[in-house]
C-alpha cells in the first residue's frame, strides 16, 4: 500500500496562504495571551490549594458553593470534571487562590471540615490536594521558563553544528511559532498550563524539531548532489520526497497521541491536548514555515548582492 | 553479510531482550504482575500517596547560636570581674553580630581576653576606639552551622516518619542549596496527622521569666516604657481552654532546647491529665541543675522559667528547688497531643522552624485510574500503530512490530535496573516513544521503497535505505535527546519523570530501529537469490 507517490506539489507557491495561516492563529493566540485569558497558569506555577474531591452522588454545584460560603471560604472556585469523551464524573475540582507560606494548610483544612458538615450523609473522597506556596511555584515558573530557554538554544547550537546556522535559526522560529500557538490555544480555551502541560510543550519542541530535522537533512542531501538547481525548486522537491514519511509519521503520532486524549483519563487532558494541537501544528510548520525561511533568506542574501549559493551545508554523518 | 554472522547478532539481541527482560521481572518470583510491581518504581501519582517539599529556616539556628553567645559572654564577663558591659544583638536583622559595649577603658585588656577566648573562634571580632566590640560569625561557620541544621532537621523529620510507621518513605535534601527537604510518604494521605508529626516543630525551650504576664502586649509596652531590652523577648502564651490570653517578657537565650532531651514520655498528673515527663542528656542535665539551684526559691534570686513550644508558652513554673535531669511538662494537652509532642521530644526537636512550600496527596483510587487510563491508552495507540504498519508495510511491518515491542521491553527493563521512577507523565513518555520509534522504521522504509523505485536490487536498497536514513534517525534522535537532557537538569518532579522516559526510550529506539530492524532485514535476505524481493 502507498499513499503519496512522486508527488509534485509547489509548496512553496503556497507561502503566502501560508503566511495567513500562521498569522491568523498566532495573532488570535497572542491577542488573549495578551488582552483576554492572558497565559492561564495552573496552581503548579500560580501557588494556591486545589482539591479534588469526588462525590458518591452527582454533587451540586451550587450546593458546594453554598457551602463554602458558609464556612466563610467566599474566594472558591468550584469546576465540575467531565473527562474529554464528554462523560460527566461525580467529581469537582475546588479552587483556592493562595496559600500562604506560613499558613500554608488552613484552606484545605476549611475545605474539608466545610464539605464534611455538608455531605456527612452522601459521602465524599479526597482524591488529591495540591498545596503550592507562592515561592514554590514562582520558583517552579522560573525553572520551567529556563528549560524551555536553555533546551531551545541546546538544539539551535546541535543544528548550527550539524548543519548550518540559518538551518537552526529557521527551525528555531518555526518551533517558536508552534509554541505560541499552542500555548494561545490554551489561553484562547482558558485551560490551566501545568507541569505536565509545559512537559508537553517541550515534548511538541522536539517533535517539530524532528520533523523540521528530516526536511532539512532531505535538503542538505540534494544541495549535495544538484548545485544548479534553483533552491527554490530543490526544496520542493525535498518536501515532496519526505511527504509519505511525514504524514505516516504524523498521523501514527498523532494517532498514539488521540489514544491518549480519548482514553487518557481527565488527569492527563491538559497534557494529551497540547500534544494533539503540538503534533498538528509541529508537522505543518516543519513544510510551510522553515523550508520557506531558507529560501526566504537567500533571496534575501541575493538581493543584497552576496553570493546566491544556500551556504555550502555540511557533511552527512556516515553509517 | 554471511549467515553466521546473522547468527552472531540474533544471539546478540536475544541476549540482550533477556537482559531487560530480567530488568522488568526480576527473579520469577510470585505472579507476571507482582514481579513487575517489585521491579518497576510507581511515582506517587500513580500508587498514591504524599509528596511535601519543606524549607528549613536555617537562619534561626543562627539567631540560637548568637543568643547562647550573648549569656556565655555575659557569664565570661562576670566571671573576670568586668562589671558595666552591655552584651547584646544589633539588631534583629542581623543575627550573627554580636555587639559588645561599655567596656571600662582599665579593663580593655581583660576583655579582649575574654573575646579571644576559645569560646569564641567562630567569630571575627573587630574594635573601636571607645571600648565598643563587634563579634561576628564567620560565614564559614555560618554555612557550616546551616548545613548542620538541614542535615539534623532530615534526620529528626526521618526518626519522626520511622515511628509513624510508614513504609518506605523518602526523605532527602531538594533543590540545591535552597535548605529545602523533599518528603515522600506512598499510601499516605491524610495530610493532618502528617502534618501535625513534622511540622509542629516541637521547637521546645525552657526560658528565663524576665516579666509578666501582661494582658496584652500593649500593657507589656507600657510596663517597659524604654522599649523591650535587646536580649529579651515578648511571648504570646495560650492558656488552657477558656482562660485568657497572656504575655511574658523571656530572657532569649535558653536555658534548655529541644535538642537537650533525651526522653520524653506521655504520662498522668495526679488528677489523671496527660503530661510529659522528660529526661535531659547529661551535659544539660548539669546546665539544668546549676540554672535551677542558682534560680530556685531559696536562692539569692528566685525565679521562674517558662516552657516554650513553637514559640508559645506552654507553661509557666516557679522554681521550686534545683533540678537535674527530669521534670514534668503539663499544658493542657489531649491525650493525642501528648503522645504526638512526646513522640517529637523522643526523637529530637526540629532545630529551626519549618514552613511548607509544596504539598501534594494523590487517592490511592485515583491512581489506580490514572495508571489504569495511561495504560489502556498505550496499548491502545500502540496496537492500533502495529496493524497500521503491517498493513501499509506489509513483510517489512513485522520488523517494525517486533522493533516496537522490544523498545518498550528494553525501555521497561531499563527503568527497573536504574530505579527510575515511572510517573503519570512517564508513562505519556513512552507513548512518545512509540511515536518516535516508528518514525524510526518509517523514515527507513520510505527510504528504501525509493530506492528500490530507482530500481536498485533488494540487498541494495536495503543497505542504502539504512545509510541515507540514519543520518536522520541520529540528528532527530540527538536533538530531542539534548532537549529531554535539559528537562532532566532543570526540571523537577512530572517533568523529570518524563525527561527520563523519553531520554531511555529514545536510546532503546537507536537500537530496535536501527540495529535489530537491519539484522532481521538482512536474515531475511541472507539466504535468498540476487533477485530476491522484498516485501515492503
Amino acid at each position: 500500500m502507498e499513499f503519496f507517490r512522486e508527488t509534485n506539489i509547489d509548496w512553496l507557491g503556497k507561502k503566502w496562504y501560508f503566511l495567513g495561516f500562521s498569522l491568523i492563529f498566532s495573532v488570535a493566540g497572542l491577542l488573549s495571551i495578551l488582552f483576554w485569558h492572558h497565559i492561564p497558569l495552573g496552581v503548579d506555577f500560580k501557588g494556591g490549594t486545589q482539591i479534588r474531591v469526588a462525590f458518591t452522588q452527582q454533587p451540586n454545584e451550587d450546593h458546594i458553593r453554598h457551602a463554602m460560603d458558609a464556612a466563610g471560604i467566599h474566594q472558591a472556585t468550584i469546576q465540575r470534571i467531565s473527562d474529554p469523551s464528554g462523560q460527566a464524573a461525580n467529581k469537582v475540582i475546588i479552587g483556592l487562590p493562595e496559600a500562604a507560606d506560613t499558613a500554608h494548610d488552613t484552606g484545605r483544612q476549611r475545605v474539608e471540615s466545610a464539605l464534611a458538615e455538608n455531605y456527612h450523609d452522601s459521602g465524599f473522597t479526597i482524591e488529591q490536594v495540591e498545596i503550592v506556596g507562592p515561592t514554590a511555584g514562582k520558583q517552579l515558573q522560573r525553572q520551567a521558563e529556563w528549560a524551555t530557554l536553555y533546551s531551545l538554544i541546546g538544539m539551535l547550537v546541535y543544528l548550527w553544528f550539524r548543519f548550518e546556522l540559518i538551518y537552526g535559526v529557521a527551525a528555531v522560529v518555526a518551533v517558536f511559532h508552534d509554541t505560541l500557538i499552542t500555548v494561545g490555544a490554551f489561553s484562547l480555551t482558558n485551560q490551566d498550563i501545568t507541569l505536565t502541560v509545559i512537559a508537553a510543550i517541550l515534548t511538541l519542541i522536539g517533535y517539530s524539531m524532528n520533523d523540521t530535522i528530516v526536511v532539512f537533512d532531505r535538503i542538505r542531501e540534494n544541495l549535495g548532489v544538484s548545485r544548479r538547481e534553483p533552491l527554490h525548486d530543490l526544496v520542493n522537491r525535498s518536501i515532496n520526497q519526505t511527504l509519505s514519511r511525514t504524514v505516516i509519521s504524523s498521523g501514527l503520532t498523532f494517532l498514539t497521541v488521540l489514544s491518549l486524549y480519548l482514553f487518557g483519563g481527565e488527569v492527563l487532558h491538559g497534557f494529551s491536548f497540547a500534544l494533539v494541537i503540538g503534533i498538528l501544528i509541529g508537522t505543518y510548520s516543519s513544510i510551510a514555515v522553515a523550508a520557506p525561511m531558507l529560501v526566504a533568506y537567500q533571496e534575501w542574501r541575493a538581493k543584497r548582492g552576496k553570493t546566491v549559493a544556500l551556504p555550502a551545508a555540511k557533511k552527512r554523518a556516515q553509517t | 553479510m554471511g549467515n553466521k554472522n546473522i547468527a552472531g547478532k540474533t544471539a546478540f539481541i536475544i541476549g540482550v531482550l533477556l537482559v531487560f527482560c530480567f530488568g522488568i521481572f526480576g527473579i520469577p518470583r510470585g505472579g507476571l504482575v507482582e514481579s513487575i510491581k517489585r521491579n518497576i518504581n510507581l511515582g506517587l501519582d500513580l500508587k498514591g500517596g504524599s509528596h511535601l517539599v519543606l524549607q528549613v529556616h536555617v537562619a534561626e539556628a543562627v539567631g540560637s547560636e548568637t543568643d547562647r553567645a550573648v549569656a556565655e559572654l555575659e557569664q565570661d564577663f562576670q566571671k573576670a570581674n568586668i562589671s558595666g558591659v552591655t552584651v547584646g544583638k544589633r539588631d534583629l536583622a542581623h543575627p550573627e553580630v554580636i555587639s559588645v559595649t561599655g567596656v571600662p577603658q582599665n579593663h580593655l585588656a581583660d576583655a579582649r581576653q575574654v573575646l579571644e577566648g576559645n569560646d569564641y573562634q567562630n567569630y571575627d571580632l573587630t574594635s573601636a576606639p571607645d571600648g565598643s566590640y563587634t563579634l561576628t560569625m564567620k560565614p564559614a561557620a555560618i554555612k557550616d552551622l546551616e548545613t548542620r541544621t538541614l542535615n539534623t532537621s532530615i534526620e529528626t523529620i526521618r526518626a519522626r516518619i520511622d515511628k509513624l510507621g510508614v513504609t518506605e518513605p523518602e526523605i532527602q535534601q531538594y533543590g540545591l542549596g535552597a535548605n529545602e527537604i523533599l518528603v515522600e510518604l506512598p499510601g499516605v494521605t491524610s495530610l493532618d496527622r502528617i502534618e501535625d508529626v513534622i511540622q509542629s516543630t516541637a521547637k521546645l525551650s525552657i526560658h528565663e521569666v524576665a516579666g509578666g504576664p501582661f494582658n496584652s502586649e500593649q500593657d507589656a509596652m507600657t510596663a517597659n516604657p524604654g522599649g523591650i531590652p535587646m536580649d529579651d523577648m515578648l511571648v504570646h502564651g495560650v492558656g488552657e481552654e477558656g482562660a485568657p490570653d497572656q504575655f511574658w517578657l523571656l530572657k532569649r537565650a535558653s536555658v534548655v532546647e529541644g535538642t537537650d532531651f533525651r526522653d520524653a514520655r506521655p504520662s498522668q498528673d495526679e488528677n489523671g491529665r496527660p503530661d510529659i515527663n522528660f529526661t535531659l542528656t547529661t551535659d544539660a542535665g548539669d546546665r539544668f541543675w546549676k540554672y535551677t539551684s542558682a534560680h530556685s526559691k531559696n536562692s539569692s534570686s528566685p525565679g521562674s522559667m517558662a516552657i516554650l513550644l513553637d514559640n508559645q508558652v506552654k507553661e509557666v513554673a516557679a522554681i521550686d528547688s534545683a533540678i537535674r535531669d527530669s521534670g514534668i511538662i503539663q499544658g493542657g494537652f489531649t491525650q493525642q497531643q501528648a503522645n504526638d509532642l512526646s513522640l517529637m521530644l523522643r526523637t529530637g526537636a526540629l532545630p529551626a522552624s519549618i514552613s511548607y512550600l509544596d504539598t501534594r496527596t494523590v487517592g490511592p483510587s485515583l491512581g489506580a485510574a490514572s495508571i489504569h487510563s495511561g495504560v489502556v491508552a498505550a496499548i491502545g495507540g500502540m496496537l492500533a500503530v502495529m496493524i497500521f504498519m503491517l498493513i501499509y508495510y506489509k513483510g517489512a511491518g513485522i520488523n517494525a512490530d517486533l522493533a516496537l515491542i522490544l523498545n518498550l521491553v528494553i525501555l521497561l527493563g531499563f527503568m527497573g535496573f536504574s530505579n527510575a521512577t515511572l510517573t503519570l507523565p512517564g508513562i505519556a513518555g513512552v507513548i512518545l516513544t512509540i511515536g518516535m520509534g516508528v518514525d524510526s522504521n518509517v523514515l527507513i522504509f520510505e527510504r528504501i521503497r525509493e530506492e528500490l523505485r530507482a530500481g536498485k536490487s533488494a540487498a541494495i536498497a536495503v543497505q542504502q535505505g539504512f545509510a541515507f536514513a540514519w543520518t536522520t534517525i541520529f540528528d532527530t534522535h540527538v536533538t530531542t535527546i539534548v532537549s529531554a537532557a535539559i528537562l532532566f537538569l532543570f526540571g523537577s518532579g512530572p517533568v523529570k519523570g518524563f525527561a527520563t522516559t523519553l531520554v531511555f526510550g529514545l536510546l532503546a529506539n537507536l537500537f530496535t530501529a536501527v540495529y535489530v530492524s537491519r539484522v532481521i532485514f538482512d536474515a531475511h535476505l541472507a539466504g535468498k537469490e540476487r533477485g530476491a524481493t522484498l516485501s515492503i
